[in-house]
């Protein structure tokens, strides 16, 4: 089963590949084998049966987020402008949507 | 701003989100002049879908086909019926992830083998392998390896781990399948069939963390080759709406190219060292049978040739024919997405989660299992 959400890195140990991570709260051993020439302390990762897959982009993550708070937004915004246009108009004359 | 953890669950599952997109998703189809019927390849997604009712916020002209990505469910009989046999041997603790055990064969399932005294162990990683090999040397730990291309990796780094510990009583039966050569298969066999089905594959959902480990390079081909636009999303209820739109997209514009909307973890080569590790101890095999679909040219991986003193399925005599499956299950159709769960005659009823007839009703990845416990969200639907 794949979990999608992502473990904090909170130490790692290059000699045994491995790496501690915490994933809402619950702190675990990982293999860090995939990912052990570029992970560093604080890094989002992805844990998949016992070893983390990759780092996680933040920059991307961050992006999203901005884009669907913006997509909230303007759906509020519309919603509003509905609202204002319903009350405008008398209901049963044929102009609402 | 930095991204905080609780952002990754809290943020990609928000319902003001997902209504958001479903409403931008409506408004957008309305324009389209065909229904678009979309294959979400990856049982994560399938169980998605399901979970968080996302049927339902799409609009009729758009249609999820559920596909094969769930490895428990396309496990042909006669693999299980391996894992069994080798369970069953004297000296042999036979190590496997999930719900493998639960899957019935010909002769039962691996929880029936260990009713009757094999050692059959659920491994939550392949790490825990090597733990059971130490403590157990007098034992053959045989590893019966799972799953796409996410899993694989993993087992190869076993491989490699247990080597370098020098811990010589693991042996491993390699079942690791390959997306796109599925994908492939089924447009062909759709192809074939074009008069008599109406659901055609229009456009992929491409895995999330098949794609984390092979990047998106591997869908090229889609669009090129086969005109079938792929994107690449990830596993929140916000990922999948998100790269329905951008599906969506794609065919108001007249494009058709790979896409990926799951940026935050998938780039287009993906993880280089973990392909790195497979090409060293695998290679591919000619034909692979998979549960529903038959046997499918290069669609799986086995041990080369110098590692076959590590390969169960080399050092024991298993069976070679092939197992017709029961003959009232559809799991076949459904692995093809030509039919849905709730077209099988046996579902909810014979099958169930408790006591499965069928492959896809095992797994909580499988496409039954998840319409068996969300179906209620579906009557609207239908």
């Amino acid at each position: 089963m794949c979990l999608s959400i992502p473990s904090k890195v909170v130490s790692i140990d290059q000699e045994k590949c491995t790496a501690i991570v915490d994933t809402l709260g619950v702190q675990r051993e990982v293999g860090i084998d995939f990912i052990a020439d570029e992970v560093k302390v604080g890094d989002f990762v992805l844990i998949h049966i016992g070893y983390a897959m990759n780092i996680i982009d933040e920059e991307y993550a961050k992006e999203s987020i901005a884009l669907y708070q913006e997509i909230i937004e303007k759906m509020e915004e519309a919603e509003k402008k509905q609202l204002i246009n319903e009350s405008d108009n008398c209901p049963g004359d044929g102009s609402g949507t | 701003m930095a991204v905080e953890l609780k952002d990754f669950y809290e943020k990609f599952r928000d319902p003001k989100t997902i209504k958001a997109l479903s409403k931008a998703i409506n408004q957008e189809a309305q324009k389209l002049d065909h229904p678009i019927n979309i294959m979400e390849v990856c049982g994560g997604h399938t169980h998605t879908i399901m979970k968080y009712g996302l049927l339902q916020l799409l609009p009729k002209n758009i249609r999820f086909i559920h596909g094969p990505g769930c490895p428990v469910c396309i496990m042909p009989k006669e693999r299980i019926d391996h894992a069994y046999i080798l369970a069953m041997q004297e000296d042999v603790i036979l190590c496997t992830l999930g719900d493998m055990i639960k899957v019935p064969g010909s002769r039962g399932s691996l929880q029936d083998a260990r009713s009757k005294g094999a050692d059959v162990r659920v491994v939550y990683s392949p790490l825990d392998v090597m733990k059971i090999a130490k403590e157990n040397p007098t034992k053959k730990v045989i590893f019966f390896a799972i799953g796409f291309e996410t899993t694989t990796p993993m087992t190869v780094a076993l491989i490699e781990n247990a080597m370098k510990q020098k811990i010589s009583n693991i042996l491993y039966h390699i079942n690791h399948v390959t997306v796109p050569e599925v994908m492939r298969e089924l447009i062909d066999s759709r192809d074939e069939h074009i008069d008599s089905y109406n659901n055609q594959i229009d456009a992929f959902l491409g895995p999330s963390h098949v794609s984390v480990i092979t990047g998106s390079k591997i869908y090229e081909e889609f669009p090129t080759k086969y005109k079938r636009p792929v994107v690449v999303a990830g596993f929140e209820p916000v990922d999948v709406m998100e790269g329905v739109l951008m599906i969506i997209y794609q065919f108001l514009e007249n494009r058709c190219e790979v896409e990926i909307q799951y940026k935050r973890s998938v780039n287009r080569n993906g993880n280089i060292n973990a392909q790195k590790l497979i090409e060293k101890y695998f290679e591919k095999r000619e034909l692979f049978k998979w549960r529903g679909l038959g046997n499918i040219p290069k669609s799986a991986w086995r041990l080369k040739d110098e590692y076959e003193h590590l390969d169960a399925e080399k050092l024991y005599e298993l069976p070679k024919e092939e197992i017709e499956d029961h003959k009232l299950c559809i799991c076949g159709d459904i692995l093809r997405g030509m039919a849905k769960p709730t077209e099988c005659q046996v579902f909810g009823t014979a099958c169930t989660p408790q006591k499965p007839l069928g492959s896809c009703m095992v797994s909580s990845e499988g496409a039954c299992a998840a319409y068996y416990k969300y179906g209620n969200l579906l009557q609207e639907v239908q």
